[in-house]
């Protein structure tokens, strides 16, 4: 049966499960009200999207 | 790979579906926007626009298909033909928008609302504050 030779090293190791690392998504910024936005979707903070009203946010 | 895989499944066995998308269509004629995942929206999506196309047909024929389609639901066929439909006059194709939302909090599905481009505008300012307050006094 075929077995690993060597043992794996902490770096080698390392360097492939960094690849599976999490990252946070990128923001940007809302063309209304200028608050970090996800892109392509309705800003949470003022719920406007492409120059329009799409929702109301409570307490705006 | 995804080829030729035309049907989006969600889940759901035939029946199942058929009912989802049937009475998510009578939602968006009655309310003319919803809120849904955004899975599920761009599944109703094809269902939908094919709906209006039978809807732009005034004859029996036309009628009687959409009736089968909407569950036997005489309201949304009624509003289907003589709300919706015309409103579409004009355009060729792509009667619908989906608006992404962001995520909700239970499960962290993507959120949309699904809604007809030809709606009258009032519809979206007034149904959206409603929604709020409803959201505010839960807050409290």
């Amino acid at each position: 049966m075929g077995v690993p030779k060597r043992k794996m090293s902490k770096m080698r190791l390392r360097t492939r499960k960094a690849a599976n690392r999490w990252h946070a998504s990128t923001l940007s910024r809302c063309s209304n009200c200028g608050a970090a936005a996800r892109s392509h979707r309705v800003c949470a903070s003022c719920g406007y999207y492409r120059g329009r009203q799409v929702l109301t946010v409570a307490g705006v | 790979m995804r080829h030729k895989r035309n049907t989006v499944k969600l889940g759901r066995s035939q029946a199942h579906r058929d009912a989802l998308l049937a009475n998510q269509v009578i939602s968006l004629i009655e309310h003319s926007r919803i809120k849904t995942t955004l899975a599920k929206a761009k599944a109703v999506r094809p269902f939908a626009e094919k709906l209006i196309t039978i809807g732009r047909k005034n004859t029996l024929h036309a009628r009687r298909l959409a009736l089968a389609y909407l569950m036997h639901n005489k309201t949304a066929v009624r509003d289907l033909f003589e709300k919706v439909a015309p409103r579409t006059t004009g355009r060729q194709g792509g009667y619908t928008r989906i608006i992404k939302l962001g995520q909700r909090h239970s499960d962290a599905s993507e959120m949309a609302y699904l809604e007809w481009v030809d709606q009258a505008s009032p519809a979206t300012e007034e149904a959206a504050p409603v929604a709020a307050a409803d959201h505010a006094e839960e807050a409290k």
